[in-house]
């Protein structure tokens, strides 16, 4: 028996794994509902949902940085903000619930949702990935099961449910959107590999992205990044220098898109160094240097302490003197190995500076830094297409952000990139996508294909059948039908601007 | 050759054969002419599988005793880590497993002072009956025709008399019976003023479930406590969230002087029962605590796995997969109606309890046949042959659930014809 008195005497089941698998039972019945629901439904639970998260924003925001003790709070709430009402904006056009009628391909695809999909939340990034998992699964007619990081999971599972009270007032079935109240590593590898999953969404670290993979189930995982910023001298050296250090001290960094490493040519290096002193960063001398090097790289990899913490936090910790207003830490790193730990992904406002000969070096040191981080995200700052197409050609990433803050950028919130906390890091990243994963993502189609010789005839279709409900509803003109014609590109500019001015404080006001 | 290890028969056949000459020749005999042969071999969830290899989903639940499903995972993991420290005990101490889980079920029925534990729910009837009478002082026992709580000395006697004659265990003198749903009889029965208590399925389920009119249970309380007479609600069926609420009484707004439940509460791996009575009525175990005792009764493995039914219960999630599972029964259930109105007339339903009633006076055995030709076990109500007991599990998926009304859709020419041959006999 156990030396400690009050250990259990019986070892009894842990019943939040049974829990857990009631929950996935229960979004199944909700499935069953909402999988059927009409446009107008989906539409009117997601705009209900995007508002109730919307008008929580700073309270979740606030609440998860005092849980986690990663990021900004007022850099949360924007991040909230923006995986509601905007990311709605931005797909509502985007029609998953009606069948479509290709007449000249002679082909209709009908719409079907996945099914039960289980998200992972992260610590660094809890309430925005939750609302924006939440409100693609809505748009796509999933239900939603979360597993919270256990450092995040009070604001989870307060936050799912809110979201959830939400959708059905609004008229969405219970279960529809669901939270762990007890996550664990053994119940979320055993929820992973149920069959009652219809696909994983896993955002976190390689390990849990690994095991979202490794689980027999399909899985959208996205790995992590460590973005390469290359400022080619022919860029506007003080606007680029501002738009790093806004990107890089946002929500003190814990974005997998954020910039880790700073990279120019050795002609321009005095310039940048300059540039970004001016725009608030601490640029560090070889001792600083080391210093910063050694308390974030322990043998065990990065120092999870620092995560999330703010420069000023991260500079006292690791002993070196710095403004109190500083706003991020920039190590230097004036011979570039290939090894350098500083290199690595940091998920606090450092950002290793470097610099090639030339440009050529430049993208053999760059594309050696993303071997770490493959699949994800670069930036290019400056006015030189032809170098832009060679470097975004050398470099295992799936995107490239130009002249823009990446970490707002690659998720598709300073650029028309769709907006997105999940970026796929495609195959150079091990994953399955290699795009900003949307709600499209969680729906496959029933193709119905003629025989395309022209002597078969294609049908004239009355989609009303396929309404179990109301069969006798009056006939709609096939028009409701069709593919829904591209949205109008001023309408699109629109939403970007309404957008970009939610960004405007913090990028600066540039763009 | 089916091997068990420490046993084994040839074949299906060799096995009924034996179980005819060695264990009961009538219920083998009876189920062979019912062409529902089944002996059950391997079991999960809510699947069965005969020893042909033949695959049945479980409807019949035995009555609600696998509401849970065939050894659900968490409740076999609960037994197997008392089995680590505990065995059934000894019932003249007290105990930590049955203090804890007597609390517990108490917790579920605050009005309730004790919970007095036994190892089926017949003994959980006959103690129920003993503690009126000690509470009452009076003999007479009413309960309804066509009820139903049990086979042991008492509670066989308040049933129908089929299962009492037989044994000359009727005794009409004490134990009277009224029609169902009929107040006025029963207060016409009660108002001598020497009957001890009024014993009811609250929704009985032998009977094929016909639902108690809306105020029929709430006056029924409110005679018993005109002629002093303690009213039992007999829970067996109905209890443990078959009704959507704990126990069905709940739903009925009265609150009975003494409860039994049984069945479920074991979640099918070991037989515990209990009656709960309230402090007015369990004064008998403060004057004589060893009146009744059982050496099974209130096991202590049993008190492990009825804590933990109870707990899994209280999940919000399996409320409301109740709910899910009860609303979508009763849409398909409406549906299939109208698919097969020439035979299918009726559904009652309240939660999970569910009776389905043909349009032939053994309807229902075609049903249970075609269905179990089908690969759903579910069986007919023995004391009305028209209704099928349907009993849903309360952890059934929506899969299982489209399954199962699949299969029902595919037995129904089956069960026309079979009601057609019927006729033809008859």
């Amino acid at each position: 028996m156990s030396a400690d008195p009050n250990s259990a005497r019986l070892v009894v089941p842990d019943p939040h794994i049974a829990t857990a698998h009631m929950k996935v039972s229960h979004a199944h019945w909700a499935v069953h509902q909402f999988g059927k629901a009409s446009r107008e439904t989906v539409l009117k639970v997601a705009e209900a949902v995007a508002r109730a998260g919307h008008a929580k924003a700073g309270h979740y925001a606030d609440w998860a940085v005092r849980e986690t003790g990663f990021g900004v709070v007022e850099h949360k709430k924007i991040k909230n903000e923006l995986s509601t009402l905007p990311l709605l904006d931005y797909y509502r056009d985007l029609d998953l619930v009606s069948p479509r009628v290709l007449p000249d391909e002679k082909m209709v695809e009908l719409p079907k949702a996945a099914g039960v999909v289980f998200a992972i939340i992260p610590a660094t990034n809890p309430i925005a990935t939750l609302y924006y998992k939440a409100m693609l699964a809505i748009l796509s007619r999933n239900a939603i099961v979360f597993s919270p990081h256990p450092a995040a999971r009070e604001c989870s599972v307060d936050a799912a449910k809110m979201l959830a009270e939400a959708a059905e007032a609004a008229g969405a079935p219970a279960g529809l959107i669901q939270c762990i109240e007890h996550p664990s590593v053994p119940l979320v590898q055993e929820i992973m590999a149920s069959d009652k999953i219809a696909v994983i969404m896993a955002t976190g670290g390689g390990p849990m992205v690994r095991a979202a993979y490794s689980s027999g189930n399909p899985a959208l995982g996205v790995g992590p990044g460590n973005a390469v910023a290359y400022v080619d001298p022919s860029a506007k050296v003080d606007a680029a220098a501002k738009r790093l250090v806004d990107s890089k001290s946002f929500d003190n960094s814990v974005l997998c898109t954020n910039e880790s490493v700073v990279l120019t040519l050795d002609s321009n290096r005095g310039n940048m160094e300059r540039a970004l002193r001016s725009a608030g960063a601490h640029l560090c001398n070889e001792a600083d240097t080391d210093k910063l090097r050694e308390y974030l790289f322990t043998d065990k990899g990065l120092n999870v302490a620092a995560v999330g913490k703010s420069a000023a936090w991260i500079a006292e910790k690791a002993g070196i003197r710095v403004s109190p207003s500083v706003r991020i830490l920039v190590p230097v790193i004036t011979a570039p190995g290939q090894d350098d730990t500083l290199f690595r992904e940091k998920l606090c406002p450092v950002l290793t500076l470097a610099a090639a000969v030339d440009f050529q070096q430049a993208m053999t040191i760059a594309a050696q830094i993303m071997r770490r981080g493959g699949g994800h995200s670069a930036a290019f700052h400056g006015e030189a297409p032809d170098r832009l197409l060679q470097f975004s050609n050398a470099l295992p990433v799936y995107r490239v952000v130009v002249n823009a803050p990446c970490s707002q950028g690659a998720a598709g919130f300073a650029t028309h990139l769709p907006p997105s906390f999940m970026i796929g890091t495609g195959f150079a990243g091990r994953s399955s996508v290699g795009e900003n994963v949307g709600p499209q993502h969680l729906v496959h189609w029933t193709r119905i294909a003629y025989n395309s010789d022209a002597s078969v005839p294609f049908d004239q279709f009355d989609m009303s059948v396929l309404d179990s409900k109301s069969p006798a509803t009056p006939k709609q003109s096939h028009a409701q039908y069709t593919a829904p014609s591209a949205l109008p590109d001023t309408d699109r500019d629109k939403l970007r601007q309404l957008i970009l001015e939610e960004l405007k404080g913090l990028t600066g006001g540039h763009k | 050759m089916f091997s068990y290890g420490l046993f084994s028969f040839d074949s299906k056949d060799d096995l009924l054969k034996k179980s005819a000459e060695y264990w009961n020749p009538g219920k083998v005999q009876f189920w062979s002419d019912a062409g529902t042969p089944m002996v059950i071999d391997r079991r999960e969830e809510y699947f069965l599988h005969d020893m042909s290899g033949k695959r049945l989903i479980d409807l019949h639940l035995n009555g609600g005793t696998y509401n849970f499903g065939h050894r659900n995972a968490e409740l076999v993991e609960t037994l197997k880590s008392a089995l680590d420290y505990f065995d059934i005990g000894n019932h003249w101490f007290p105990s930590v497993a049955r203090t804890a889980f007597a609390e517990k079920l108490i917790q579920t029925a605050p009005h309730m002072q004790f919970a007095i534990f036994g190892a089926g729910g017949a003994e959980a009837v006959d103690i129920a009956l003993k503690t009126a009478r000690y509470v009452t002082q009076r003999k007479k026992i009413v309960s309804i025709l066509k009820g139903y709580h049990g086979h042991s000395g008492l509670s066989v006697a308040t049933g129908d008399e089929r299962f009492s004659k037989i044994f000359l265990s009727d005794r009409p003198d004490e134990f009277l019976n009224v029609p169902f749903n009929d107040p006025d009889a029963l207060e016409q029965v009660l108002k001598n003023g020497d009957v001890a208590a009024f014993i009811i399925e609250t929704i009985p389920a032998t009977y094929g479930f016909p639902m108690p009119d809306d105020d029929y249970l709430r006056e029924c309380h409110r005679i018993c406590r005109k002629y002093g007479t303690l009213l039992i609600s007999d829970e067996v069926q109905t209890g443990l969230l078959r009704t959507g609420v704990m126990w069905g009484w709940q739903g009925y707004g009265i609150q009975p002087d003494i409860m039994v439940c049984g069945k479920g509460l074991g979640g099918g791996i070991y037989p515990i029962c209990a009656c709960l009575v309230t402090k007015e009525c369990g004064g008998w175990l403060t004057e004589d605590g060893a009146a009744h005792i059982s050496t099974t009764g209130g096991a202590e493995l049993g008190c492990v796995v009825g804590h933990k039914v109870i707990e899994m219960l209280e999940r919000p999630e399996i409320i409301s997969n109740v709910h899910f599972i009860s609303e979508f029964f009763a849409s398909a259930m409406q549906e299939m109606m109208a698919r097969h109105s020439d035979i299918f007339v009726g559904v009652r339903q309240r939660g999970v309890v569910m009776g389905l009633e043909f349009d032939h006076p053994e309807g229902a055995v075609a049903v249970s046949r075609a269905l179990y030709e089908n690969g759903v076990w579910a069986i007919f109500s023995s004391l009305d042959k028209r209704v099928l007991q349907f009993k849903p599990g309360v952890m059934l998926g929506v899969d299982v659930c489209q399954e199962i009304m699949a299969r029902f859709d595919a037995a129904m020419p089956r069960a026309r014809q079979l009601m057609k041959t019927m006729r033809a006999v008859a």
